[in-house]
């Protein structure tokens, strides 16, 4: 046994979760890993985790890693809901949420769009196969126009795209990538983590059981030839020394606000993850190009989060006593002689 | 002159929505208040912003009858397109203050008139030409002052309540009300019987609040830090008076923190998982909603039931079906709120019957919620959240929260971790749970709305889904004897026994003493929770012949008692139902009663 431990002093097991029961070669296993990988190498205390998710198969995977953090896997499409309640409740909780295609631009599509307007301080992963795994396999709302079914129907409606939406309304953090990338995944899931409100991060993850044939256009071989990466991630935590071994010129730094870093590699394109509009264009040049973007396609490094908006202090409401919450006998008294 | 007729009388102002009558209604309310005379207000108003009718029902009474009573004795006539249909409602002998350009031409000949040119009056003697519209009713309080003998020291106390945040506006709406008092004085003479006369005991130490403001201050007193609702009448003034209150009493003067999160959700799914997810990471959490909210909530309260998180929801009931009468009254969500969301699920259901208990059970729904780790639904109504009620001064509570099983850290340490989230070890049902972010290895465990063993873990397992619906159950029949009990009152020792819930106490009070006074004096049964407690089959066991009245079509809870009952004792039961939408006046009870009794009318 290596004796390998994080800053925190605990070893990888420590964020493993219960075995997978998720079909062999799922995406989203592979995603899990990375979650695993991501908060081991992060040394996020497993006590202050809060595993969130909705419904399908993509939602049960937050029973698959750090098992000893609390999890809740609510109801189909709510899991903001549930995560902006626990949110103001404790600050102090790092929340996590995991959804699929279905859970978010479906029955989701609301609480997914006003959890980001609110812009709550959580991660908010959609582990995309453009499919509903769980009930076998129907169109998801992800599915590209003219993608076809296992058994040969095909998608006649335009898909909705959950980093273009979070663009539009202003979200704070946009990422895309794909399940099979783990070396752009990793650090993604880690800056997400430490941003400040909502960091939206669509995984394209296929789904072999029921959306990885030819047909597909979110299978393993449709994105190995049609992946595109704006910019090669790298995330330094706060707890790291920056240091920069990229080529000046090529690299963007962004600091977060916790004094973590994003060092972005260039690649191909010149693109500046704080420009919201230069976003939207690589989106939608992308799109016509038949290719998907992925990479940190926006971030917004001065995000104010809604508990911050709100006045919520930083020590959970959960903690305070009767004192601090009732009325004195005196106010109360008064309060009461004003109905008089 | 004839007979004098004092402190016993339902003045009805008939006016148009959005005009400012409201607070010209509040004023007059005050002023005989503060008379000592007791007063029971009602308002009826439509589901519009401005334009239609609105009346607004002023009930005084010297034994201090609080519920609706279908006569008028004065009637405020202010509004042209109703002046005839209000012409009618009002009894023979009765008086009518009203606009005097409407026509009297083919109008009754039984009652008095005082004609009165408002607008005139208005127009020449208000100067303030942007609230003209707004002061032009306080010229009705004035004219009713001098046609009833309110005191000008009692007008100006309760111009001085109303606007104790605006004083600036007290002297322009104290020379308005002098436009209708000095036009009294000049121009009519009393040719009626009607007379307020103050009057000392009934009110002493009483306030006047609405129900909806009292569970605001009872959630702040409970503790509420997490608060998600979506706006919808008649709950919305229960979170905005919320919001009102902790602005004031939970926001920290020096930082501007505040001790409470309220969140406007973008509708009732989201609110009521708002408050879920609050729930389950150990904050005190509530909503509030009424009808469509509620239907809307089904999924999200089955997950709290099932999962077992604490929340606190508030339906301030309105009548239904779907969108139904918005702004009208309803006791008709009951036996869906009890069983909310598919599956076998069930819910505790706290039935507050006067705004002391709103503001009481309010408070304590936190503790039954934590204790019980449940939903607990608070279920008020239109005419108990939205009217003012004459109420004892709450009391404030002498006990600590009761945050129910957490385990704490030392408390893991102390059992070694060893633990299971659904394991029943104290015999009640009720397991243990710990809160996140508690910093030990073994506090985590995974909440789901899909089948789990006492760990927490994901099964399908036939034997561990009964066990764990068993143990629901059984944690159901602890709460069962732990909710608020019944009030009975079996005083007049007689066989006839009557059984009501929330707002439809006033109306059996009053009708009690009816009753009584036709020799049929009865006894009382008031529910206060769900699910029943062994007292109501006890108390039908006691009596030959008992009615459960409400104020739903169906006879909700006259059924659930139905089915409580050994079959013995079923026939016994008779049900009486209100259901226009108006808060159910005694008459309702009284006059079925006696017929069913066969005692003469
Ligand atoms: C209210 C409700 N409607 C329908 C379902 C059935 N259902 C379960 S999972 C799912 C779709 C899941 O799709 P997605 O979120 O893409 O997850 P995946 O399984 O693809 O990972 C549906 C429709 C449900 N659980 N709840
Ligand atoms: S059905 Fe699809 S999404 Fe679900 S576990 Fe299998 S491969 Fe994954
Ligand atoms: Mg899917």
């Amino acid at each position: 046994m290596s004796a390998t431990i994080n800053r925190i002093g605990l070893p990888r097991d420590a964020y493993k979760g219960a075995a997978t029961t998720l079909c062999a070669g799922c995406g989203h296993n592979s995603i899990t890993n990375h979650m695993i990988k991501a908060l081991y190498e992060l040394g996020v205390e497993p006590h202050r985790l809060a595993k969130m998710s909705g419904i399908g198969c993509s939602s049960k995977t937050p029973a698959y890693f750090v098992e000893s953090a609390h999890g809740f896997n609510g109801v189909h499409g709510r899991m903001p809901a549930l995560t902006t309640g626990a949110q103001l409740a404790n600050r102090q909780l790092i929340m996590l949420g995991v959804s699929g295609d279905g859970d978010t631009a479906s029955i989701g599509l609301g609480q997914f769009m006003h959890m980001i307007r609110r812009n709550i301080d959580c991660t908010y992963i959609i582990e995309d196969n453009g499919t509903y795994g769980l009930t076998k396999g129907q169109f998801s709302a992800t599915a590209d126009l003219g993608s076809v079914q296992k058994k040969g129907a095909v998608n006649t409606f335009q898909p909705i795209d959950p980093c273009a939406v979070a663009l539009t309304l202003g979200c704070t953090f946009v990422a895309r990538s794909f399940s099979g990338d783990g070396k752009q995944v990793v650090p993604l899931i880690k800056a997400a983590i430490a941003h400040r409100g909502t960091a939206v991060l669509d995984i394209i993850s296929p789904c072999v059981t029921f959306n990885d044939h030819d047909g597909s256009t979110k299978s393993y071989s449709w994105i190995k030839d049609h992946e595109e990466s704006i910019a090669d991630v790298s995330f330094i935590p706060f707890f790291e020394e920056v240091h920069v071994d990229y080529e000046p010129g090529t690299v963007r730094d962004v600091e977060l606000h916790d004094g973590s870093h994003i060092l972005l590699k260039k690649l191909g394109e010149d693109h500046d993850p704080t420009d919201r509009r230069a976003a939207m264009r690589v989106i939608e040049e992308g799109r016509s190009a038949g290719h998907l973007v992925t990479g940190l396609l926006y971030l917004d490094p001065a995000s104010v989060d809604f508990a911050t908006t709100e006045r919520i202090p930083e020590s959970p409401l959960v903690d305070l006593s009767e004192d601090e919450l009732r009325l004195t006998k005196d106010e109360f008294a008064q309060f009461m002689s004003e109905f008089a | 002159m004839t007979n004098q007729i004092i402190n016993d009388l339902t003045i009805q102002a008939a006016t148009v929505n959005g005009s400012g009558s409201q607070t010209a209604n509040l004023i007059l309310t005050r002023a005989i208040f503060h008379m000592g005379i007791p007063v029971a207000p009602k308002n009826v108003f439509p589901s519009n912003i401005e334009g239609l009718p609105t009346w607004y029902q002023l009930r005084v009474t010297t034994q201090g009858h609080m519920a609706r009573r279908d006569q008028v004795d004065i009637l405020i006539a202010f509004n042209p397109a109703t002046w005839h249909q209000d012409l009618r409602t009002v009894r023979p002998g009765g008086v009518v203050v009203h606009e005097e350009v409407f026509s009297t031409a083919e109008a009754r000949t039984d009652v008095t008139y005082y004609p009165v040119p408002f607008s005139k009056l208005a127009k020449s003697k208000i100067q303030n030409d942007t609230l003209r519209k707004q002061l032009a009713n306080m010229i009705y309080v004035g004219v009713v002052a001098g046609l009833l003998g309110i005191p000008w020291e009692a007008l100006e106390h309760a111009v001085t309540r109303q606007f104790l945040s605006k004083p600036k506006a007290v002297p322009l709406n104290l020379d308005a009300i002098k436009v209708g008092f000095d036009y009294w004085q000049d121009n009519f003479s009393k040719k009626d019987p009607y007379r307020l006369e103050p009057m000392t005991g009934v009110v002493d130490q009483k306030v006047l609040v609405e129900g909806n403001q009292a569970a605001a201050l009872g959630a702040l007193m409970g503790g509420v830090t997490v608060a998600a609702w979506y706006p919808i009448t008649p709950s919305s003034s229960l979170c905005e008076n919320l919001i009102a209150y902790a602005e004031r009493f939970r926001t920290d003067p020096e930082t501007g923190e505040k001790r409470i999160a309220v969140v406007q959700a973008e509708d009732e799914l989201a609110a009521v998982g708002m408050a879920i997810g609050a729930g389950w990471a150990g904050a005190r959490a509530m909503t509030s909603t009424s009808g469509p909210g509620i239907s809307l909530m089904a999924e999200f309260a089955g997950l709290g039931y099932y999962a077992e998180v604490p929340v606190v929801i508030f339906d301030i009931q309105r009548i239904g079906p779907s969108t139904g009468l918005p702004t009208r009254t309803s006791q008709a969500d009951v036996g869906f709120a009890y069983t909310l969301s598919h599956g076998d699920t069930k819910h505790l259901v706290l039935l507050p019957g006067t705004v002391e208990e709103c503001y009481e059970f309010a408070r304590d729904a936190f503790d039954y919620a934590d204790r019980f780790q449940t939903p607990v639904f608070v279920l008020s109504d239109l005419d108990l959240g939205m009217n003012l009620w004459m109420t004892p001064e709450f009391k404030y509570p002498d006990k600590p929260f009761d945050r129910g099983k957490v385990l704490s850290k030392a408390d893991l340490e102390r059992l070694a971790g060893e633990w299971a989230r659904y394991r029943d070890v104290d015999g009640d049902g009720v397991p243990y749970r710990t809160l996140p972010g508690t910093d030990h290895p073994a506090a985590g465990y995974f909440t789901r709305g899909s089948g789990h063993d006492e760990h927490a873990r994901y099964t399908e397992s036939a034997e561990s889904y009964a066990a764990n619906m068993d143990r629901l159950s059984r944690k159901f029949e602890t709460a069962r004897t732990a909710l608020p009990a019944p009030v009975i009152d079996e005083s007049a020792g007689s066989k006839i026994g009557l059984i009501a819930f929330g707002s439809t106490h006033a109306a059996v009070l009053e009708s009690r003493s009816a009753l009584a006074a036709a020799k049929l004096p009865v006894d009382y049964l008031r529910i206060r929770a769900l699910p029943l407690s062994a007292q109501v089959v006890e108390f039908v066991s006691r009596h030959e012949r008992v009615y459960v009245i409400e104020q739903n079509r169906d006879g909700q809870v006259y059924d659930l008692i139905r089915l409580a009952l050994p079959p013995a004792l079923v026939d016994r039961l008779r049900s009486i139902r209100h259901y226009d939408g108006q808060p159910i006046p005694a008459d309702a009870i009284t006059e079925p009663l006696l017929e069913s009794e066969a005692i003469p009318v």
